[in-house]
């Protein structure tokens, strides 16, 4: 049995197919979400990457902020439980969840079956998100890829506050009119956004294994970062970006 | 195209709770408008300011945070923080003291107007924002302000020094509205108000209490409604009479089995804060079409005031929720939750108070830890609707839901 994840995230949307609730058949991470045509476009990319067709999908679930406007889900669930699943199939060792998506945070506990059982999320603001990175990278002309490989140069890491995207954004280009080196900015802005985290992790209980998940797993300068900040060992890996719409396809295998 | 058919709501009853309680809230604010007009002094009167002092001296006095609540909830309360705003005031305080400063200055909202005052009465119990709020509204419309000052209380219990620090501020109120308005303090009339404002009380809390039933014959968010009588009128024997309607009403409902929460209720919870009156609806239907019920707050709970004598009205205006210590706030709570078999916690991260949302993070965790309960927190405001989003909301019910499901047993 074939079952589709589907996460309509915040920046982008992604695209699982799973085989019998185990085997991860194709997936697609596409830069586009709600009102465009990144969820088609995620769609058929992995059903071109199966060989698959609509017809052979036994049951689709939506999840992320968009999850209410895809019309042809048998279901949406959120993306909380869906990176807990998504996490759980990965690394069966995960206690604790750090997502960090493109405009919001959260940290997962989970049970020892793999099931959230509590959460923490962001407040309303996007400090601290991969939306702050998007603007930071902006500011310093870098690729949003580029951050890793800057911040790992660093030698003094700036202080740069995690209270707030704007205020942080002056921060920066004041820091860069004093002179302050490129490495040592970047370095500075994954701490802030790691500490930030950081913060909502001690409010949920930190229990390894503690794993990362979102579009900013992918950015080893921010999860270093973590790493310090919470003294521990945090798993991830090129999958990180799609553990909720992975989950979406393991929470469909269940409903059907 | 097909005529749009609207369809017809039933006319109230009006021997139920809930019409009663309406007239009693409406009745609030047209009482102290005619006494106005008979040229009387009339008040603005803080929610936790003792009210059997202005009931006892036959004084009309209108809640400007009641007032506040009911713009926001009818969509005024952009308009008004704004004004605020360019007034210079921070959209960092209250929304409260942002819409209450702006219709001092504008003396007009259609979604809920009141008579300008003669006299402030501010008590500290519930914040230390309106103090400064309040001595705005005297200075500017040169009126006189009566503090009474009811520190946070660090301890379990109200000590006799506490309690005489506040007694001595109620005799002092006492006297300063005896001189300002004319009226005279009687012992007689203060043990008939006493008696009313228990009655109701005891009314209330026991109705509140009936969520003990599974499934609970009420919806919490009526409560939410039904409360604004315990602020405004508690000591007024309609509200009383109302209140035992409302209890009566209750346990007949859980006799026959029904509800006025209109879902089946699969999961109940415990809501912690003031309601998000901007987005009452959105909040409401967001946990009503997941079959969630809130059966239960503190903040309703609130404002039941059990007492036998002065000196023990003095230490129940001591044991507000925003003036007691974390451990008997935090008991108070579990109580709650054990008594009405609550599943899980939502609480409000109210943008406007500082103070509660600041203890929540703590108490909260201890809440869930104490009772094995998940929690989730959204933000949001008392009154500006600029604090909330929709979507945020949304995925935290969910959630919430799904852990609650999963404590179930799951699917």
């Amino acid at each position: 049995m074939f079952t589709l994840g589907i996460d309509i995230g915040s920046t982008t949307s992604k695209a699982v197919i799973v085989k019998d609730g185990r085997e991860i058949v194709a997936s697609s991470v596409v830069i586009a979400t709600v009102g465009t045509d990144g969820v088609s476009d995620a769609i058929e990319n992995v059903l071109g990457e199966s060989g698959l067709e609509h017809g052979d999908i036994s049951v689709t679930f939506a999840t992320g902020y968009g999850r209410q406007t895809y019309p042809d889900a048998d279901g949406q669930v959120s993306e909380l439980t869906c990176h807990a699943l998504g996490v759980h199939h990965v690394f069966p060792d995960a206690r604790t969840v750090i997502d960090i998506g493109g405009q919001d945070a959260k940290v997962l506990a989970l049970n020892e079956r793999g099931r959230m059982a509590n959460f923490v999320m962001n407040d309303k603001c996007a400090a601290g998100t991969g939306r702050f990175l998007d603007v930071m990278a902006n500011i310093l002309k870098l690729d949003i890829s580029q951050l890793e490989v800057e911040a790992a140069k660093a030698l003094h890491p700036a202080g740069i506050s995690n209270t707030c995207t704007v205020f942080a954004e002056s921060e920066v280009i004041s820091q860069l009119a004093a002179g302050t080196k490129i490495p040592d900015l970047v370095a500075g802005i994954c701490k802030s956004v790691a500490s930030r985290a950081a913060s909502l992790a001690k409010r949920v209980g930190v229990r390894e294994t503690v794993c990362m998940s979102g579009g900013v797993a992918r950015n080893a300068g921010v999860r270093k970062a973590l790493e310090q900040e919470l003294n521990v060992n945090i798993a991830s890996c090129d999958m990180a970006q799609l553990m909720g719409a992975l989950g979406a396809s393991l929470y469909a295998y269940e409903k059907a | 195209m097909s005529e749009e058919v609207k369809k017809q709501r039933p006319a109230p009853d009006p021997n139920s709770a809930k019409f009663k309680l309406g007239q009693i809230a409406a009745k609030a604010y047209s009482d102290c408008v005619e006494a106005k007009a008979r040229g009387e002094k009339v008040g603005w009167c803080a929610s936790n300011f003792p009210v059997e002092i202005p009931e006892t001296l036959g004084l009309h006095v209108c809640y400007p945070e009641n007032q506040a609540a009911a713009i926001a909830a009818r969509g005024g309360g952009e308009r008004l923080c704004s004004e605020s705003e360019g007034e210079g005031y921070s959209n960092d305080i209250c929304a409260y003291a942002r819409i209450s400063l702006a219709y001092m200055k504008l003396k007009d909202a259609p979604e809920q107007n009141m008579p300008q005052p003669d006299f402030v009465l501010c008590c500290n119990n519930i914040c230390n924002c309106m103090i400064k709020w309040y001595e705005n509204i005297a200075k500017e419309l040169d009126i006189p302000m009566i503090m009474i000052d009811i520190p946070f209380n660090p301890d379990y219990e109200v000590s006799e020094a506490q309690t005489a620090y506040i007694r001595a501020q109620f005799w002092d109120a006492i006297h300063q509205l005896e001189q300002i308005t004319g009226k005279k303090w009687s012992e007689e009339r203060f043990q008939e108000v006493k008696k009313i404002s228990g009655r109701s009380s005891r009314a209330w809390l026991e109705a509140t209490a009936c969520a003990k039933h599974n499934p609970s014959p009420f919806n919490g968010f009526d409560l939410l409604n039904h409360m604004a009588v315990m602020v405004t009128a508690r000591a007024k024997k309609e509200a009383a009479d109302a209140m035992e309607t409302l209890l009566k009403e209750y346990k007949e409902n859980h006799e026959k089995g029904v509800s006025t929460f209109r879902a089946e209720e699969k999961y109940r919870i415990m809501f912690e804060g003031i309601a998000c009156w901007p987005w009452l609806r959105v909040t409401s239907s967001g946990l009503k079409d997941r079959g969630i019920n809130m059966v239960t707050t503190i903040y309703a709970d609130a404002f039941g005031f059990i007492y036998d004598d002065f000196d023990g009205m003095c230490r129940a205006y001591s044991r507000v929720p925003n003036a007691m210590c974390l451990e008997l706030a935090r008991d108070k709570r579990v109580k709650l939750c054990k008594d009405d078999h609550v599943e899980g916690l939502l609480v409000h991260t109210n943008r406007s108070c500082k103070l509660w949302s600041g203890f929540m993070p703590e108490m909260s965790r201890q809440i869930g830890k104490a009772c094995g309960i998940p929690v989730a927190s959204f933000d949001g405001d008392q009154a500006d609707p600029r604090n909330f989003s929709a979507a945020q909301y949304d995925t935290r019910v969910q959630g919430l839901m799904e852990i609650m499901e999963e404590n179930k047993g799951g699917n």
